[in-house]
């Protein structure tokens, strides 16, 4: 292992057992609301954030819009009727309301980090990642502040934002994901507590990767973050995010919204490496709800976002990050890997948004489905009749491990005009006994056999990710596949 | 020392070997010649494991191990290797790390340590270099991409690597100019030594100018109808298949 993989962060103590290693709990006194929603718990979390009235407003205006929105049902994913009243809507760690140092975070939480492979610490952290740890709804630390902050850089929580730079939120929050664009964000909107902000100045590019790391500890708790990165003109951001939860038998709920914009010149990149818990491998009890809406915009002329995605982990995966191309020659990238096995259930996806001239967009898309799961990718690519000389590309790649898996692949392709250009290109394949063989008649176990071809399978999307997480990507794919009948 | 006795076996429950006895000594070179459809691929394929060629009786030993009870990579690790036909492809999996994988899984099994990715590379340059391999091909995918002649050198070059006990040499020769099939064939005598043994499976007399066999065996319809020394190559190459056919009959 290079010296680089072992400066890296979240993952990769996290991978070297068979099992769900992150399933464990924190036990820790939590200050949570009671089951239920109404407007009476919008206007509680908002005051114990301390949020202006502005940000009340945009809650309050979301929850009427998502009361009177219906859950959509068209992805491919089949599970029981979700009572939005049975989870609780706001936990936090019982001790003070905000930490201002390290040295006021409850020590169990440190401890959780810790364990999870992210010391939170000064002597310990992770040199060249700035980490921002959310613990239920709380976020509790954020590193390297002070050397981001010399770069003019802002990294904080979005609560800390929304009291510290209130005209940056009320100026970019919601401005990407409107309140009410779809169910699962109106929801996030009136509910979100905690998640991450980002801005970048004009003229920089920012000196270390960025990291939010999720751990959901408290049952039958949602998690509603929030996460919002400007990249102002001429700069440059890479930014990562890690999930993991405890072990359940009930189901968890995470609804987070992303929003990334990119002005004139400025380039955000995103990866997520996502493994939260998927449930039960044999009966499929319990893991996570996954209902996230992510999506950016090119707002400036040559901007460039870039989503890269590593999906091992929850029950169902409903989750299509996206790009609005609206500055003219700006670009937009997806890159995914998307694993199912046991019972998971994913469908996922990218929409690419041609309203700029001479815009481009990539996609490059790797389901794997083993054991019953099922796999989907739904994607849309517009092009509006004004973004002239536009191009999309799209791959989408699909391999079948075992017999009993299913993969799908949902591409709807909308408007046009004389000069753009669309392409689409799809494979379905299974893991082939040839394959299988050769490598076994060389020694190789077939378990390993399995996991090296689905990572040649996905070298593409891991060659994508920034350096330190590529061979944790790799390791965690191996872990998920262990166990799995080629 | 491999030892097979009575060995029957099939495709899709239909017997094609149809008792098959043989004894390989250590370092012998061994040749199975025979026409389409004698049974030389169902032959290799059962004794590396594929799992649509089962025996159904008989028995595989290699120094008193039974290998028919073993997965296919447990018997590559106990020494028996077989270099293919057509080797497959394998996207996105480089051809050096595949072989370090492949290598590190016999030196576990051995109970060595395994080579880091440094260490490798001097092994794999002392083979190309006793191979007389450029392998500018080495760096790319497994197989992806590579030439007829390219995919044989890499079988043989995992041959030197993984220093096999008995090693299957399944028409080597077939889609090789006859250029290529000379470097082929000096390459593996320059691997054969009193450890390893050969079984050099080939339609052709042509490979066995290059890598001269103990003894040979000609298969048809299932079973081995003769067997004798070099000479029966040249007798094979003057009355032709059919003429053992009706012996077999």
């Amino acid at each position: 292992m290079s010296e680089a993989t072992q400066l890296q962060p979240e993952v990769q103590q996290l991978l070297s057992d068979k099992e769900y290693k992150f399933g464990f709990k924190t036990e820790i006194d939590s200050d949570t609301l009671p089951k239920g929603l109404n407007e009476r718990v919008v206007r509680e979390i908002s005051r114990r954030k301390e949020e202006p009235d502005s940000v009340l407003d945009f809650r309050l205006e979301a929850y009427r819009r998502w009361l009177e929105m219906k859950e959509p049902t068209w992805a491919h994913v089949d599970y029981p009727p979700i009572d939005f009243q049975d989870f609780s809507y706001y936990s936090a760690p019982k001790n003070k309301k905000k930490y201002k140092s390290l040295d006021d975070v409850p020590k169990e939480i440190l401890e959780t980090f810790t364990k999870l492979g992210i010391p939170l610490d000064e002597q310990k952290r992770i040199s060249n990642v700035a980490v921002d740890a959310v613990f239920d709804s709380v976020s509790v630390a954020t590193t390297h502040k002070k050397k981001l902050a010399e770069a003019g850089i802002i990294f904080c929580s979005i609560s800390e934002a929304m009291v510290e730079y209130p005209e940056l939120i009320e100026k970019y929050l919601g401005s990407v994901v409107p309140a009410g664009d779809n169910f699962y964000s109106a929801l996030n909107s009136a509910v979100f507590t905690d998640g991450s902000f980002v801005y970048i100045p004009p003229n920089t590019k920012c000196p270390m990767e960025l990291s939010t790391y999720f751990r959901m500890n408290e049952k039958e708790t949602g998690q509603f973050e929030r996460t919002l990165i400007v990249a102002a003109e001429n700069s440059y951001v890479s930014y990562i995010e890690g999930c993991t939860a405890p072990q359940f038998d009930t189901r968890q709920l995470h609804a987070a919204v992303v929003e990334l914009v990119a002005l004139d010149n400025a380039e955000i990149k995103y990866s997520t490496v996502q493994n939260w818990y998927p449930g039960d491998k044999e009966t499929g009890a319990g893991g996570i709800y996954n209902f996230v809406t992510k999506r950016g915009i090119c707002k400036g002329k040559n901007s460039k976002i870039s989503w890269t995605q590593i999906e091992t982990g929850s029950a169902i995966t409903w989750k299509y990050p996206s790009c609005i191309l609206r500055g003219d020659n700006s670009v937009g990238e997806f890159y995914s890997v998307a694993l199912t096995t046991g019972h998971q259930q994913a469908d996922t996806g990218t929409k690419m948004l041609h309203l700029g001239k001479n815009t481009r967009s990539v996609i490059i898309s790797k389901g794997i489905a083993a054991d019953t799961s099922s796999n989907a990718y739904r994607g849309r690519v517009l092009m509006s009749p004004v973004a002239a000389g536009s191009r999309n590309f799209t791959q989408c790649d699909s391999l079948l491990v075992g017999s009993k898996s299913s993969a799908h692949t949902f591409p709807y392709i909308e408007g046009g005009n004389s000069s753009s250009r669309v392409e689409h290109e799809a494979s379905t394949s299974k893991i082939s006994e040839e394959q299988l063989m050769y490598l076994m008649q060389r020694g190789i176990s077939k378990e390993a056999a399995v996991s090296t071809i689905v990572n040649g399978f996905c070298k593409d999307i891991f060659d994508r990710l920034p350096m330190e997480f590529t061979v944790e990507a790799e390791k965690l794919l191996s872990l998920k596949l262990e166990g799995v009948v080629g | 020392m491999l030892v097979i006795d009575n060995l029957v076996a099939g495709f899709e429950g239909m017997d094609i070997l149809k008792g098959i006895s043989l004894t390989v000594n250590k370092g012998e070179i061994h040749s199975i010649m025979g026409p389409n459809g004698a049974g030389k691929s169902t032959f290799s394929k059962t004794l590396v494991g594929h799992p649509e060629y089962p025996a159904s009786s008989g028995s595989v030993t290699l120094d008193g191990k039974n290998l028919l009870e073993m997965e296919p990579d447990q018997r590559a690790r106990e020494g028996l290797f077989m270099a293919y036909q057509n080797p497959v492809e394998i996207p996105g999996v480089n051809n050096v790390e595949f072989l370090r994988m492949a290598y590190n899984a016999k030196r576990a099994h051995l109970g060595l340590e395994e080579a880091d990715p440094m260490d490798f590379q001097d092994i794999i340059q002392e083979k190309m270099g006793l191979l007389s391999m450029s392998g500018v091909f080495m760096e790319r995918d497994v197989n992806e991409g590579y030439s007829g002649g390219e995919k044989k050198k890499n079988e043989i070059l995992q041959m030197a690597v993984l220093e096999p006990k008995v090693a299957i040499l399944d028409e080597i020769d077939s889609g090789l100019d006859i250029d290529a099939l000379k470097v082929v064939a000096e390459n593996i005598m320059k691997l054969k030594n009193e450890n390893t043994a050969l079984i050099v499976i080939t339609h052709y007399q042509r490979l066995l100018d290059y890598i001269k066999p103990d003894h040979i065996h000609i298969l048809s319809q299932g079973r081995i109808v003769k067997s004798g020394g070099p000479e029966l190559a040249l007798e094979l190459e003057s009355t032709g298949y059919n003429g053992f056919n009706t012996e077999a009959a």
